[in-house]
């Protein structure tokens, strides 16, 4: 996979490791959901890669397996749903075949996690100093001080003003822009080479969350840790992001640099999406939709899944299932890239 | 600036909120009583036929005008008042809510569901009538005629929200409310419901009343816009002068922060500041503890709406001549 944003690699060119492990590596990922009608799979051999120092987006309708992809890294698979195949590597160590105990340990300690609603990520029992100093204290053997010193410098590091102050209040006392802060300090707190942000900025609005887009991007390259953003929002990977995975019913339909995916998108589904947003800058008469929508779970097409909503679709499109091949300069999983479609 | 034939005008409309805790509270622990003031000396008109849009962030009021339009709110002060409709009759007003999941009553199959206000205000004469409009509009909304047995749970985020559509359309309203009415949908589904709203307003003549938060949506759907910030209307201005040139440093702000994926801003300053509390806003200016050409004045003095233009602005910077818009700036 040759597709580094250019500042990875002279970040990469610099660092003292000639060849640091990624930060995450997946391939062939599957994930499936025995119910009683059936297995259904969420998750259909899904392969990324995230570097040091890298932020890598995934996007997708919702549906589309996005968020169970975070999970399914993260090993908080709720249960039926279950990894059936593939690797999940974080920083070069194994972590889906680890026991529960195990991968306590790495959690939180190797993979920091940012969810969407910093409210329910937060206890709101316990001030945000006790529980900042608890889980330094779980990861690392610093006394009670220094983890009280380390907690100040990381609210001061995310962004918080008067962080002495702060470190005694409660949760409900901050704001969402500030409490998301909170939870990504949290995150930060055991310097994890991967975070797995799950739509950190949703809940927020527009002005909060470029504030938060933008802090995550300074972190991800201070501390060079790499950063898996999920999220339903292009405008927040087009500004977070450097390489971008779009996914469609559990697939991976493009994978490129953001630039490339959303100036030239070589899969007929991200064309579309990309010309439904609105725009900016003109105004259309009619925007370009893509009619339908995303095929349930226990109810997709064979072949592409994208096909009855594909103004493209040809018999091959229906009958087999398309690979992500080189298509332009991304990588696309379209047959129109690969012989036709017919 | 009042145009020739509004449908609707809000003249000075506030909305106060008790938020003061339970009495005893208050007693025992001597709080006085408290008030939000959601929505504070609000004026605007809206054309017939046009689509005329509130943005702004979360807790802004712009969901409390939408409300107190259709009536699920009464004012605390100032008067809304309604056009002549077509053919003498008031003007029909109908809302469409944000969340089709909880709008629509799971209970209930999609035919009774469009049909009930059909029914209730007796607008069809036979049982046979009711069910051929219903039929209508089904197909106007781009569903099928077999769906009216279907119950809601049956459909997607989109057809859902077309369920709604339907439902909204079947009083023959003139004016429709729209409070967020995509918000909840993906993309792609979204750009169907926009260009079916887009669609129905030309053929049915509908004006909009459009409450989003998504500056993109807006500018797609509508001919003027007001930023409101903190219970207040900062500018009103047509959707094209407001994207191009906005005035207000506020709506400046919105509009630099909103992630474009065609010219995305990656390396952008932080902006700080968040909205301030509702319960204790700032004094003067609501918007001066985030705003760089904030001075003594703005802090003392409440900014009124100023022409300027086709634009009205409730600025002292601007009113004063020291905020000038970028285009300005380099020439």
């Amino acid at each position: 996979m040759m597709l580094h944003s250019p500042t990875v690699l002279e970040a990469a060119e610099s660092a003292a490791d000639p060849s640091p492990a990624p930060a995450l590596e997946v391939s062939n990922l599957t994930v499936e959901f025995p119910t009683r009608r059936g297995v259904l799979t969420a998750i259909d051999d899904v392969s990324l890669r995230v570097e040091p120092g890298e932020i890598l987006g995934v996007v997708g309708e919702s549906g589309a397996g996005k968020s169970i992809t975070g999970l399914a890294v993260l090993g908080l698979l709720e249960a039926p749903g279950r990894i059936a195949g593939g690797e999940i590597h974080v920083s070069g160590r194994r972590v889906d075949t680890l026991t529960e105990e195990e991968l306590t340990k790495v959690r939180g300690r190797e993979m920091g996690a940012i969810f969407q609603d910093p409210l329910t990520a937060l206890n709101p029992l316990f001030s945000v100093g006790a529980q900042l100093v608890e889980t330094i204290r779980l990861h690392t053997d610093l006394s009670r001080e220094a983890a009280r010193d380390r907690a100040l410098h990381l609210l001061r590091e995310v962004g918080i003003p008067a962080p002495e102050e702060r470190l005694r209040q409660y949760p409900h006392q901050f704001s969402g822009g500030m409490r998301q802060r909170v939870v990504i300090a949290l995150a930060l707190a055991a310097e994890p080479e991967l975070i797995i942000a799950d739509e950190p900025t949703t809940a927020l609005d527009v002005s909060i969350q470029a504030q938060i887009t933008t802090l995550l991007r300074r972190l991800c390259k201070d501390h060079r840790t790499g950063i898996m953003l999920v999220t339903h929002d292009m405008g927040v990977i087009a500004e977070t992001a450097d390489r971008v995975v779009v996914m469609y019913a559990g697939r991976m339909v493009e994978m490129g640099r953001v630039e490339d995916v959303i100036h030239n998108a070589q899969h007929p589904y991200t064309k579309g999406l990309m010309s439904a947003i609105p725009s900016l800058h003109d105004r259309v008469d009619t925007l370009t939709q893509i009619d339908g929508s995303m095929p349930r779970l226990n109810s997709r097409p064979s072949g592409c899944a994208f096909n009855p909503r594909c103004p493209m679709a040809g018999p091959r499109c229906r009958r087999d299932r398309p690979n992500l091949v080189d298509a332009g300069p991304n990588r696309a999983a379209c047959f129109l890239h690969e012989g036709g479609t017919q | 600036m009042t145009p020739a034939d509004p449908i609707l005008s809000i003249d000075h409309v506030s909305k106060e909120f008790d938020v003061s805790a339970p009495w005893l509270n208050r007693v025992l622990e001597r709080k006085p009583k408290l008030y939000v003031k959601a929505v504070n000396d609000v004026s605007l008109t809206i054309p017939r036929g046009s689509c005329f849009s509130i943005v702004g962030e979360s807790g802004c009021g712009k969901s409390t005008v939408a409300r107190l339009v259709t009536g699920l709110y009464s004012t605390s002060a100032g008067e809304i008042r309604f056009g002549p409709g077509t053919g003498g009759r008031p003007v029909r007003v109908q809302m469409i809510f944000q969340d089709p999941q909880s709008s629509l009553n799971p209970r209930w199959r999609v035919g009774d569901i469009i049909a009930e206000p059909i029914r209730e205000m007796k607008l069809r004469a036979s049982e046979e009538e009711t069910r051929e409009r219903v039929d209508d509009l089904l197909r106007i909304v781009g569903l099928a005629s077999d769906d009216v047995a279907k119950f809601p749970h049956e459909f997607s985020g989109g057809q859902r929200q077309r369920i709604s559509i339907a439902r909204a359309l079947a009083s023959e309203p003139e004016l429709l409310v729209c409070d967020e009415p995509t918000s909840a949908l993906d993309v792609s589904v979204q750009a169907q419901i926009l260009n079916l709203m887009r669609r129905l307003q030309k053929e049915l003549g509908l004006t909009y009343l459009f409450i989003s938060h998504d500056l993109s949506v807006v500018r797609h759907m509508s001919d003027r816009i007001a930023v409101m910030y903190l219970g207040r209307i900062v500018e009103m201005a047509p959707a094209e002068d407001l994207f191009t040139a906005p005035q207000h440093p506020y709506s400046r702000l919105l509009l630099g922060t909103i992630p474009d994926i065609h010219a995305p801003n990656r390396n952008r300053e932080l902006q700080g500041g968040e909205p301030p509390s509702p319960l204790n806003p700032p004094t003067g200016c609501t918007f001066h503890p985030r705003c760089a050409l904030a001075d003594e004045r703005c802090r003392r003095e409440e900014p009124q709406l100023r022409d300027r233009g086709d634009a009205t602005v409730s600025c002292h910077a601007v009113a004063e001549g020291r905020a000038r818009t970028p285009e300005e700036k380099e020439t």
